[in-house]
């Protein structure tokens, strides 16, 4: 696997993405994660040896049966994982824009507002619409009305809530339905125009209608993020990503195209799963 | 029964259901009447309390004439009541005061029996001062310490041994016998923590020299109702803390998570994710233990209370210094002293009566205050 990766380094240029942003040119690789172990409490790594590569402009989907460390690596990507006192990556290396990010000298604060996350649970803020997707920019000490309207006002047109919610920007959230609340939390996720945007099973707390929705989105989001999304749900990944990443026991099994991972993987185990021998 | 099998008896009688009496059937009506007994003893006991508090206690405060409340009962502080019986067999009974003005208006008229009740006249305003100003004392410093804590605890201490020991230390605390608290105040606040002085005492634990004459002496504050207000917030302390802690962990994590993934420092998303969310909680909470605090005597009356005053605290004070290091009348500690340390009499009743209504009818109001208030946060915030 990892010779594989290398090949991929080597030779960025031939890897034959079919992502239909990037036909300008080749990919533009923005996460680079570099043999990386990872534990959660001394001495019991869950997640080792991981190595890959994320490009620029693609959704990458994370699968995997549960307490596979899919999760675990995507929080690692905006140092969420920062939490747990005692987390800490063992060995290797993360880096974003070429930035190793568990640097000393990085700010986690910096890296943030650059590597933006939508939860499991949508958890809008007990405020309004509005105050939702300002807060982002609030903290930065953003205040000005103009600024922040229309920041406010790009982002939820974004996130595809625009048309329901602007006549109702000043009533709370929270009384949007799931679906939308779980837009709202987009929304306030790309208001700080992030780089990156994490996605953790963001559609596994919402009904199908509202799931159809959210991947439609995240497929229109990829033009201008570029977009991790950890998903249970195999057939989500066929439909949103470009690439696949399978994960099983804290190893990285696979990577690679979407369509190449679902109709013709090379390793044994990427096939037992999504033939849905087990997981 | 279980041998006619194929003839079930349930059909043949007149109602199958019928109640029967067995003797499980007899034990549930036993517990069911226990259990209930219980509730109503408890009931009754409140019952007694209040009636015979409000019912004793209610002429002192209320009149029949206009404005129907007995106005001088809040306004004067308490003094001694005089009842004296006149040579032509004249009947009076008087506060102190108006008793030197009748001596001194009647001259001619010879006294033969007379009686002085101490603190069985004038009104409770002292008291009521007091204890408002040491409540108020407890409120800042409680507050300041409790959330302080608590945000500590719940948002920035890792967990571990030693945290919990820490937690069950405080938790501790709240099983302390409020005497102690009493004694630790006097020893702690009255007599130890420094004070900035030119003078200081013969019995200070050490003094500092800090030049010019000032020194920094750990001689205590002395009996003062900073030193009744700072004992009473440790004491409440304990529970305002677990109440903070409570509330905080309410919040869901995911305001705490959702806002760092936004790039907000620390303290950034717990001062605008997690305080606005649980302040109402913590205040609620805080507002209730304070008011069990409010009507405790013993830890004041080593530190703070005083029986008898006859200025209220804001005369003949000239700094900021010297208001907070003056002993005050206290509502509980009043109630002890006219309950239990003065001669009883069918005079002293009304002031005792008086005094514990008027108490019970403010603590009470404070604690329905606190429900009112929490459940009117709980309507406005939801997640």
């Amino acid at each position: 696997m990892s010779d594989k990766e290398k090949e991929e380094a080597l030779s960025p240029e031939q890897s034959p993405v079919q992502s239909s942003v990037l036909d300008e040119g080749p990919p533009q690789v923005v996460i680079e994660v570099d043999d990386v172990n990872f534990s959660y409490v001394k001495g019991k790594e869950v997640l080792r040896d991981i190595s890959m590569e994320i490009n620029k402009g693609e959704v990458t989907a994370f699968i995997g049966p549960s307490g596979c460390g899919k999760s675990t690596l995507l929080r690692c990507l905006n140092r969420m994982n920062d939490l747990i006192p005692t987390a800490e990556i063992t060995k290797g290396e993360i880096r974003i824009l070429g930035t190793d990010i568990y640097d000393p000298e990085v700010d986690v604060i910096e890296l943030r507002k650059h590597v933006g996350m939508v939860f499991q649970k949508y958890n809008p803020f007990p405020k309004s619409i509005y105050e939702n997707v300002a807060f982002g920019l609030r903290i930065q000490g953003v205040n000005k009305k103009s600024t922040l309207d229309e920041a406010v006002e790009r982002s939820l047109k974004l996130a595809g809530l625009w048309e329901e919610v602007k006549d109702r920007l000043d009533s709370s959230g929270l009384g949007l339905s799931g679906g939308q609340q779980q837009r709202l939390c987009i929304a306030r996720t790309i208001a700080v125009q992030p780089k990156i945007v994490l996605m953790d099973e963001p559609c596994s707390a919402l009904d199908p209608i509202s799931t159809t929705i959210i991947e439609e989105l995240i497929t229109e989001l990829k033009n201008e993020f570029t977009i991790v999304i950890v998903t249970h749900n195999m057939q989500q990944a066929t439909r949103v990503s470009d690439r696949t990443a399978y994960f099983y026991l804290g190893n990285l099994i696979e990577m690679d195209e979407t369509t190449k991972i679902f109709n013709n993987p090379s390793e044994k185990e990427t096939e037992d799963y999504i033939s849905g021998r087990f997981g | 029964m279980h041998d006619q099998v194929t003839d079930d008896p349930l059909l043949k009688t007149e109602n199958p259901f019928a109640k029967k009496a067995t003797a499980v059937g007899r034990r549930d009506k036993v517990v069911s009447i226990v259990l209930r007994a219980g509730t109503y003893f408890i009931l009754l006991c409140a019952a007694y309390i209040f009636i015979d508090i409000i019912s004793k206690g209610a002429p002192t405060v209320f009149q029949s004439s206009p404005p129907f409340i007995n106005t001088d009962f809040f306004t004067e502080s308490p003094q001694t009541l005089m009842t004296w019986e006149t040579e032509d067999g004249e009947y009076f009974k008087m506060d102190f005061s108006d008793y030197s003005q009748w001596r001194r208006d009647n001259p001619d008229r010879p006294i033969v029996e007379e009686h002085s009740h101490a603190y069985s006249g004038g009104g409770i305003f002292g008291p009521l001062v007091g204890t408002a100003l040491l409540t108020l004392i407890c409120i800042v410093v409680a507050l300041f310490v409790g959330l302080t804590t608590s945000i500590y605890l719940n948002e920035y201490s890792s967990k571990g041994r030693f945290m919990d020991g820490v937690r069950l230390a405080i938790m501790n605390l709240a099983g302390v016998p409020s005497i102690v608290f009493g004694l630790f105040g006097l020893m702690f606040f009255c007599l130890f923590v420094p004070v900035f002085t030119e003078t200081p005492l013969e019995r200070s634990f050490f003094v500092i020299p800090l030049g010019g004459g000032n020194h920094l002496s750990f001689e205590g504050w002395g009996t003062c109702m900073m030193a009744g207000g700072f004992t009473l917030a440790v004491m409440v302390l304990p529970v305002i803390i677990a109440a903070c802690e409570e509330s905080l962990k309410a919040i869901p994590m995911g305001f705490r998570e959702a806002s760092l993934a936004l790039g907000a420092t620390k303290w950034q998303s717990i001062s605008k994710s997690v305080l606005p969310y649980a302040f109402p909680g913590m205040l609620t909470a805080s507002v209730l233990g304070i008011t069990r605090v409010a009507g405790e005597t013993a830890p004041i009356m080593f530190t703070a209370a005083l029986a008898h005053k006859d200025k209220l605290p804001w005369q003949d004070v000239n700094s900021l210094g010297g208001f907070f290091s003056q002993s005050v009348q206290a509502m509980p500690y009043h109630i002890y002293t006219v309950a239990a340390r003065i001669p009883q009499s069918e005079y002293t009743k009304p002031m005792q009566y008086g005094s514990v209504f008027v108490f019970m009818v403010l603590v009470m109001s404070l604690a329905a205050l606190s429900v009112f208030l929490r459940i009117h946060y709980r309507k406005r915030v939801k997640w």
